[in-house]
C-alpha cells in the first residue's frame, strides 16, 4: 500500500505544483492518475520513487516513510516505465531488460532465463530479438521491452509515465490489452499516468482525476462515469452536454458535424490494390474513400471489389472505385442523415463541403458513440424537469 | 632550392638510405603525439565531466582551454621553453595545451547532448550517479569524444613538426635540416610521412567516431551466432 499524506510541492519560482495531496493506493491494483497536462499527475507519481521530493508531507510505502530510505535502493525495487524512448540505444534488448537485475547483482545464470521468460510473456521471441538493438524494433515492440524491463527484478510496485502515448493507435490498444492481461496474472501495484480517458477506463481499477495540483475525484471507472463530481470531470470524461438555446428555446439538434469521424480512412486513385488492402487492414475498415491531393472526394472502393480485381496487378484504386451514391453537407441535422442511411441501407455516409472536399464520415459506430455521450445528460435533464413539475 | 634537380626515385633512394634515422624520427614523432594526447585525455575527460555538471565552471574551463588553443603554436612552445627548458617535455606539455580544448569541449557537449529520457530512465530504475555516467551518459557521448580526439590528434601531429625549435625530436628535424641545407629531398622525407600520419590518424579515428555512434545501433546479422550473455 502506498500513502501520500499532505504532500505539497512548491518550486523555487513559487509555482505551487501540488496542493495537499492525500491519497491511498491499494496494493495489487492498477491506479491511473489522469488529468490535463500540468495538473501534477506525473509529479505525484515521481514522488513515489523519489525522483521528485515533496516540499512538505510524507510518502509511505507499506507504512515506511520513503524519505528515510536510500533513493537508489528504493528505485531498484520499483519498476519504472517512461514515455517514448526509455531503452538504452547502446545496449541489446536482452541487456536492456536485464539492467535492473544487473544493478541488483543477480547471478548471471539467473538473469538469462528471467530475460527469456519475460520476452516470451510479451510474445517477443528471445532467439530473434535478444541481440538486437532498440532502434531495430518498432515503437510497440520497444515499449513492450520497456514494460518487461520494469518487471525484470519482480518489483511489487511499478510506475508508468504515459507509457503508450507516443504509439500509434493500434499498437497502443494492443499494449493496453497486454498490460491488462499481465496485470491479471501478476497483481502488481501499478501507478499509470495518462491524459487519455479511454485508456484510463480500459485499464484502471481506480482512477485518480487531477487538476491544477489537486485531486478532483477518486473512484472506479464505473463510478466516475456514473457520478462525475463536477463539470471539469464531466467534460474530461467526454460527456458533451447538449447546449440549451437561450431562454427556453428547444435543445439544439445534433448535426452531422458533431457525429462524424474526422479522420476517415482514405486513399489516392494512383494507389495499387495491394496497398488499398493494407490500409484497410491497418484501419480495420471494409472500404476506403478515394480522394485527390486536395481531399476532393472522387469515389469509394470496398474490400470485395478490390479482392475481385486483385489479380490484375496493374489496376489502381482509380480503376476500380465507384462513384459515391449519397453524401451530406456539413450542418445537416443528424436525424436527416440517419433517415438517409436507414432508407438507403447505407453503412456509412460521407460529409462533403461545397467544394467537394471530404470533411468526415458518419458511421453506425460514430452515431452510437455520440448517443452514448449525449444520452446520460438527456436522462439527467429529463429527471430534473420531472422533479420541477412535481 | 628551385635549381636543384631531383626525382621521386632520388627521394625514395634517399629515404631508404636513411631509413634508420627517419624511422627514429617517426617513432619519436608518434611517441610525442601519443604522450601529449594521452595526457590531454587523462586531464581533459574529468574536466569535461566536471563541466557537464556545472554550467558556470564550464564557461570558465572552456574559456581557459579556448585561449590556450588560440595562442600561436610557436609562441606557446617558446614560452613553455622559457619555463621548462629545451626538450621533449616542453613539446608534450605544449601538445597537452593544444589538445585539451577539443577534448574537454567535446566531452562536455557529448555528455550534455544525451537525450534526457535516457537519463531519466537510468535514474528511475535505480542507477547511482556514477553508474549513470559509466553505463549511460559516457557510452552515449563516445562518438563526440572521439570527434574531439580526432581533431586533437590532427592538430598535435602538425604542431609536433615544430618541436625541433624547442629541442624536441621528431620528423620536424628532417624538415628543418632540409631547410637549412636547402635540400628539398630532406624536406619531403620529413614532411610526407608527417602528412601521411595526420591523414591516417584522421581516417582511423573517423572510423571509430562512426563506429561508436550508438543512437541508431544495429546488430551484425551475418552469421554471427554469438551466444549472448545479456
Amino acid at each position: 500500500m502506498i500513502e501520500l499524506q499532505q504532500v505539497n510541492k512548491v518550486y523555487d519560482d513559487g509555482f505551487h505544483a501540488l496542493k495537499d495531496i492525500n491519497l491511498t493506493i491499494k496494493k495489487g491494483e492498477l491506479t491511473v492518475f489522469i488529468g490535463p497536462s500540468g495538473c501534477g499527475k506525473s509529479t505525484t507519481m515521481k514522488m513515489i520513487n523519489r525522483l521528485i521530493t515533496p516540499s512538505s508531507g510524507k510518502v509511505l510505502i507499506n507504512g515506511k516513510d520513503i524519505s528515510e530510505q536510500n533513493p537508489v535502493e528504493l528505485r531498484r525495487n520499483i519498476g519504472y516505465v517512461i514515455q517514448n524512448v526509455g531503452l538504452f540505444p547502446h545496449m541489446t534488448i536482452a541487456r536492456n531488460v536485464a539492467v535492473v537485475p544487473h544493478l541488483k547483482k543477480w547471478e548471471q545464470d539467473r538473469i538469462q532465463p528471467r530475460v527469456e521468460e519475460l520476452m516470451r510473456m510479451v510474445n517477443l521471441d528471445p532467439e530473434v530479438y535478444r541481440d538486437r538493438y532498440p532502434s531495430e524494433l518498432s515503437g510497440g515492440q520497444q515499449q513492450r521491452i520497456g514494460v518487461i524491463r520494469a518487471l525484470a527484478a519482480d518489483p511489487d510496485i511499478i510506475l508508468m509515465d504515459e507509457p503508450f502515448s507516443a504509439l500509434d493507435p493500434i499498437s497502443r490498444e494492443q499494449l493496453q490489452e497486454e498490460l491488462s492481461r499481465l496485470q491479471e496474472e501478476l497483481h502488481k501495484t501499478i501507478i499509470f499516468v495518462t491524459h487519455d480517458m479511454d485508456e484510463a477506463i480500459k485499464i484502471a481499477d481506480t482512477i485518480v482525476m487531477m487538476k491544477d495540483g489537486e485531486v478532483v475525484q477518486t473512484g472506479s471507472p464505473e463510478s466516475i462515469l456514473r457520478y462525475p463530481a463536477n463539470d471539469f470531470v464531466r467534460t474530461f470524461i467526454g460527456q458533451k452536454r447538449m447546449e440549451e438555446g437561450p431562454q427556453g428555446e428547444p435543445l439544439r439538434l445534433s448535426t452531422v458535424d458533431d457525429v462524424m469521424v474526422t479522420q476517415p480512412a482514405t486513399t489516392y486513385p494512383s494507389r495499387g490494390l495491394a496497398e488499398a488492402v493494407k490500409i484497410m487492414e491497418g484501419r480495420r475498415v471494409d472500404s476506403l474513400f478515394v480522394v485527390d491531393r486536395f481531399r476532393k472526394l472522387l469515389g469509394i472502393v470496398s474490400i470485395y471489389r478490390v479482392l475481385n480485381m486483385f489479380n490484375e496487378e496493374n489496376k489502381t484504386v482509380g480503376d476500380v472505385m465507384r462513384p459515391i451514391g449519397y453524401q451530406v453537407a456539413p450542418g445537416t441535422p443528424l436525424p436527416v442523415a440517419i433517415e438517409m442511411m436507414s432508407n438507403h441501407r447505407l453503412t456509412n455516409l460521407a460529409v462533403v463541403d461545397d467544394d467537394g472536399r471530404l470533411l468526415g464520415l458518419i458511421t453506425r459506430g460514430s452515431i452510437v458513440k455520440h448517443l452514448n455521450e449525449v444520452y446520460p445528460t438527456i436522462v439527467e435533464q429529463f429527471a430534473s424537469s420531472l422533479g420541477e413539475e412535481a | 632550392m628551385g635549381n636543384y634537380e631531383w626525382s621521386i626515385a632520388d627521394l625514395l633512394a634517399y629515404m631508404s638510405r636513411n631509413s634508420g634515422m627517419l624511422w627514429e624520427y617517426f617513432v619519436s614523432h608518434v611517441v610525442m603525439v601519443l604522450s601529449g594526447l594521452g595526457l590531454a585525455i587523462v586531464i581533459g575527460l574529468p574536466l569535461g565531466i566536471w563541466c557537464s555538471k556545472n554550467e558556470r565552471l564550464a564557461k570558465f574551463i572552456l574559456g581557459i582551454t579556448g585561449v590556450l588553443q588560440v595562442v600561436p603554436s610557436l609562441a606557446l612552445l617558446v614560452l613553455l621553453m622559457l619555463v621548462l627548458g629545451l626538450g621533449s617535455t616542453t613539446v608534450i606539455i605544449g601538445l597537452l595545451f593544444y589538445s585539451l580544448n577539443p577534448i574537454v569541449r567535446n566531452t562536455y557537449v557529448g555528455l550534455k547532448q544525451v537525450n534526457p529520457s535516457y537519463i531519466e530512465a537510468g535514474r528511475g530504475i535505480g542507477m547511482s550517479p556514477l553508474q549513470l555516467l559509466m553505463k549511460v551518459r559516457f557510452p552515449l557521448a563516445l562518438t563526440y569524444i572521439m570527434t574531439g580526439l580526432r581533431i586533437a590528434a590532427v592538430i598535435a601531429i602538425g604542431v609536433v613538426t615544430i618541436a625541433p625549435m624547442v629541442g624536441g625530436e621528431g620528423l620536424g628535424r628532417e624538415i628543418y635540416a632540409g631547410i637549412n641545407n636547402q635540400n628539398p629531398l630532406r624536406i619531403y622525407a620529413g614532411a610526407i610521412p608527417a602528412a601521411l600520419l595526420a591523414i591516417v590518424a584522421d581516417i582511423v579515428l573517423g572510423y571509430f567516431q562512426r563506429k561508436l555512434k550508438f543512437d541508431e545501433r544495429k546488430h551484425k546479422r551475418q552469421g554471427n551466432k554469438k551466444i549472448s550473455t545479456t
